[in-house]
């Protein structure tokens, strides 16, 4: 099957706007009759309920969580990116579009990337109409700050809570829509399937998690915000529940899914210090400002660290990267701090560590400037680890934290499933081998508010109106399906519970899928997945029984998906014999251990095909066609 | 320093709703002062998977303080006895080894239980259908620095908007009342330029959804503002009750 990402043609900073007059709309009048699913309600599904709901358009709302204000972009800390040049720095439309698609290593669709680039400035202006308290600077203005990759001020942000303040935004403009009746919302359910109708998407089949009852909804498209996979590592930054299996639902179906082995490492995590732990705590990316990243020069120095003077101590980014500095990419920030582990120079009880110092900016700006900036993210360090960053520096080592790759959609964020629409980390298309900090609010926003709005008009205008009810046998046969698998998963009674199971994945695919790659590996952990599976559908227990509140076996199918997700990655993995980004081949690298691209074999999207169970999925390609910056092999010294 | 405790739980067993709970006693052995609270409560339900019993239901998802998901009472407390912190970001260090502690689940009549320690707090979010927005749709808004906000504005209005909605307030009030939580969400949006057109409406609205849905009065215990993980202060229901008394007064 051919991929067209229907890329509106002409220059790029006008394909957008042609786009939008290109569409067929839907008439203020009509829009009552469409039915639109939406599934998740973080930034992308959020923004973009309440936004369909005020256009006119009937929406269903779903979400795992109690409450939809607690989707996981609640826990993005350091800022939204907008091209606004309020600091006068130089920054322009054009040049957080470059960097975007340079932080990606030349791995995004360009004419998306303008456009997220675009559409940047109306987030703000939209986000301070919902009355969010960003930051504001003393004489009224708001306040910007830097994040990796990038050498402008052009972060917007709320404290150490900016995630928590924008989804806040787009909840209460949810809840607007709730009381007015346009937007009917659907807490405590999980998506297990995806209904087609004559290859159309045209319905979901959800499990209610306070009941366990199997209920069918219909619609005239289905929209997935469902968030990211990084917990196929079991530790990750994500929350518990954030799982793959909407998204994976979709690609049994049909659904494309894109570049999945392109997960992002984030550099300031607090270390992993125990097996029993459950998640892993992300220190913003913003505090990369003002902390200097350093080791001890020598390997193996215990001294405390302030019983290490400035002639011992390796400031590597400094050193290595003087015109970014601390504020390289995350990929980079990452490989750098794993390096300096390897070289036995690492910190800490495990090793596993390098230090985050704020010593020097609490001298410079005191004390209390530093806790205005950043002091939600120090209380948060000192109730975790029991150290006080005021005092000592901050330990940190890389965690897995956003995965780039998702699945594949054109130019309308909708997927090769006529009717099925992706936003957000769920999708595929914005960010490349890497995202750049700062970035991920910004997109979530953008489709949900100023791009899905428009696109998805396109297609129901565009369509023959089919009214599908959840009596059609497909609704028939998707819930047998889904009964039929909660059933099986309740009847193993093995002897292993479901989270040992997911820890056992977790490291598979952190040794031999994570940082840093190689084929021997890759090709290793292939059959150690798939024979964790098998025991997996052996050996598993699920207490408890299905018609309940039961957390074990709502965890045991987000687990079995991963299971199966988690080897598409390492196909995706090995098929992909270049480094780019997050993607870092051994065998790939220049010589100062860089990831080395391969333009001519692999700049483009891999998307892959579902071809049944047991069968190599099938790849497809989407050329990325770079008309507007020149591919360059990245350099921040 | 990283040591192991060995604690009895007395935890709150209820099947749902409808049926009636007791305390169960579990032991949680060889529990690391460096796992935060829930991470305790995982070793403990990992156990009782593998003897053939049912783990606890618990409701959690962020474990980073944020979502606002996870919450119980520990020890008569509200999220624990630890100043300005969440279930999730509580940790066994606090706990000395050969501790009893007691779990409950959040009580209060406008939340049932749904099942062990979850709750459902599903009418938070109505009394934010009630007016806890600006009324404003997507697209048309000006230039973002177009409406100056000063600097100690913003700050006030981030204050109160921090509450991340779990209902410890609620649960740690002698009349369930639900003034804190929706005190910070009409001083936040009263604050701010952009909040005030509605703010006489928002907070009518919001009061009365309050009561209609069975949260009790605020009678100035001050509990709400000691258990508060986000530490949200009263000042945001005196605040509420100006916002309030001037509503009356001129409409």
């Amino acid at each position: 099957m051919a991929l067209d990402a229907k890329i509106p043609g002409g220059p790029i900073a006008e394909k957008w706007d042609r786009h939008r007059f290109e569409l067929k709309l839907v008439n203020p009048a009509n829009k009552r009759k469409f039915n639109v699913i939406v599934v998740g309600t973080g930034l992308a599904g959020g923004s973009a309920s309440a936004t369909l709901a005020e256009l006119g358009y009937n929406v269903k709302t779903f979400c795992i969580q109690d409450s939809p204000r607690r989707a996981h972009s609640i826990a993005a800390q350091g800022g939204i990116n907008a091209a606004k040049n309020y600091p006068n720095d130089g920054d322009s439309i054009w040049r957080l579009f470059y960097d975007t698609v340079k932080g990606g290593d030349f791995r995004a669709r360009e004419a998306n990337v303008y456009r997220l680039a675009q559409v940047s400035n109306d987030i703000i202006d939209q986000c301070v109409a919902q009355g969010i308290p960003f930051a504001r600077d003393y004489g009224g203005l708001l306040d910007n700050r830097s994040f990796g990759g990038a050498q402008v001020s052009r972060t917007f942000y709320a404290r150490g809570q900016t995630g928590q303040q924008l989804l806040l935004g787009a909840y209460s403009a949810l809840m607007r829509q709730v009381a007015a009746g346009k937007v009917q919302m659907f807490p405590r359910r999980e998506m297990l399937d995806v209904v087609l109708v004559d290859g159309h998407a045209k319905g979901i089949v959800v499990r209610n998690m306070i009941n366990g009852a199997v209920e069918r909804h219909a619609a005239d498209a289905v929209v997935l915000c469902t968030g990211g996979y990084g917990n196929v590592f079991f530790l990750s930054t994500n929350a518990m529940a954030s799982n793959v299996t909407a998204a994976f639902r979709a690609y049994k179906k049909g659904a494309f899914f894109a570049n999945p082995c392109f997960t992002q490492i984030h550099p300031t995590c607090i270390p992993v210090h125990g097996t029993f732990q459950s998640k892993l705590t992300l220190m913003s990316e913003s505090l990369r400002n003002d902390g200097r990243v350093w080791v001890p020069k020598n390997p193996g120095d215990k001294r405390t660290p302030e019983q290490i003077p400035e002639a011992d101590r390796d400031y590597y980014l400094e050193n290595k990267y003087p015109s970014f500095g601390n504020l390289v990419p995350r990929d980079v920030a990452s490989r750098n701090a794993k390096e300096q582990c390897d070289m036995g120079k690492g910190v800490g009880e495990t090793g596993q560590a390098v230090y985050l110092d704020f010593a020097d900016a609490i001298h410079r700006d005191g004390r209390d400037v530093i806790a205005k900036k950043y002091g939600n993210l120090f209380q948060m360090y000192e109730k975790i680890t029991a150290d006080d960053p005021y005092q000592t520096p901050m330990m940190i080592y890389p965690a897995i934290h956003y995965t780039m790759g998702g699945l594949w959609v054109d130019y309308n964020l909708m997927s090769n499933v006529p009717g099925l629409f992706v936003l957000g980390e769920a999708n595929f298309s914005d960010h490349g081998a890497n995202r750049l900090g700062a970035s991920a609010l910004m997109q979530g926003l953008a489709d949900g508010y100023f791009v899905l709005p428009y696109t998805i008009g396109g297609y129901l205008a565009g369509t023959a109106k089919a009214d599908v009810t959840t009596g059609h046998k497909a609704f028939d046969e998707s819930e047998k399906q889904v009964t039929g698998r909660i059933d099986r998963l309740m009847s193993i009674d093995g002897k292993r519970t479901v989270d040992d199971f997911h820890k056992t994945l977790g490291r598979i695919m952190w040794e031999y899928c994570g940082m840093a790659r190689n084929n021997e590996g890759l090709g290793m952990a292939r059959g150690m997945i798939q024979e964790l599976r098998a025991e997996f559908w052996e050996n598993v227990r699920v207490p408890g029984n299905a018609a309940d509140f039961n957390q074990s076996l709502e965890r045991a199918g987000r687990v079995a998906d991963f299971l199966e997700f988690g080897e598409l990655m390492i196909v995706d993995a090995l098929a992909r014999q270049e480094s780019c980004g997050g993607h870092f081949n051994e065998r790939f690298e220049t010589e100062e251990h860089e990831a080395l691209r391969d333009d001519d074999n692999f700049c483009h999207a891999a998307a892959w095909e579902h071809s049944g169970d047991g069968r190599e999925p099938e790849f497809h390609k989407e050329p990325l066609v770079f008309e507007n910056v020149k591919l360059t092999q990245r350099s921040y010294k | 320093m990283t040591k192991t405790i060995n604690l009895t739980l007395k935890v709150w067993r209820q099947n749902g709703p409808k049926n009636k709970g007791r305390f169960d006693t579990y032991h949680a052995e060889n529990i690391s002062t460096d796992m935060s609270f829930l991470e305790m409560l995982d070793v403990v339900n990992d156990q009782l998977t593998i003897d053939g019993k049912e783990p606890i239901a618990f409701d959690h998802d962020c474990r980073e303080g944020i979502c606002g998901q996870c919450g119980c009472v520990v020890n008569g407390r509200p999220h624990g006895a630890e100043k300005g912190t969440t279930l999730c970001q509580l940790h066994m260090r606090h706990f000395d080894n050969g501790d009893t502690i007691a779990i409950e689940p959040f009580r209060a009549m406008a939340f049932n239980v749904i099942k062990d320690l979850a709750v459902d707090r599903s009418a938070l979010d109505k009394i934010i259908q009630a007016g806890g927005y600006v009324s404003v749709n997507t697209g048309g808004a000006q230039d973002a620095n177009a409406i100056l906000v000063p600097q100690e504005v913003a700050d006030l209005a981030m204050d109160a908007a921090q509450c991340i909605g779990c209902g410890a307030c609620v649960a740690s009030c002698p009349n369930a009342s639900a003034m804190l939580f929706t005190s910070a969400k009409v001083s936040q949006l009263a604050l701010l330029p952009q909040g005030k057109p509605e703010a006489a409406k928002r907070a009518i609205n919001m009061v009365r959804t309050m009561d209609e849905l069975g949260f009790g009065n605020c009678s100035n215990e001050r509990e709400c503002e000691a258990e508060c993980p986000k530490e949200i202060s009263i000042t945001n229901i005196a605040r509420l009750n100006r916002e309030y008394f001037k509503a009356g007064f001129f409409s």
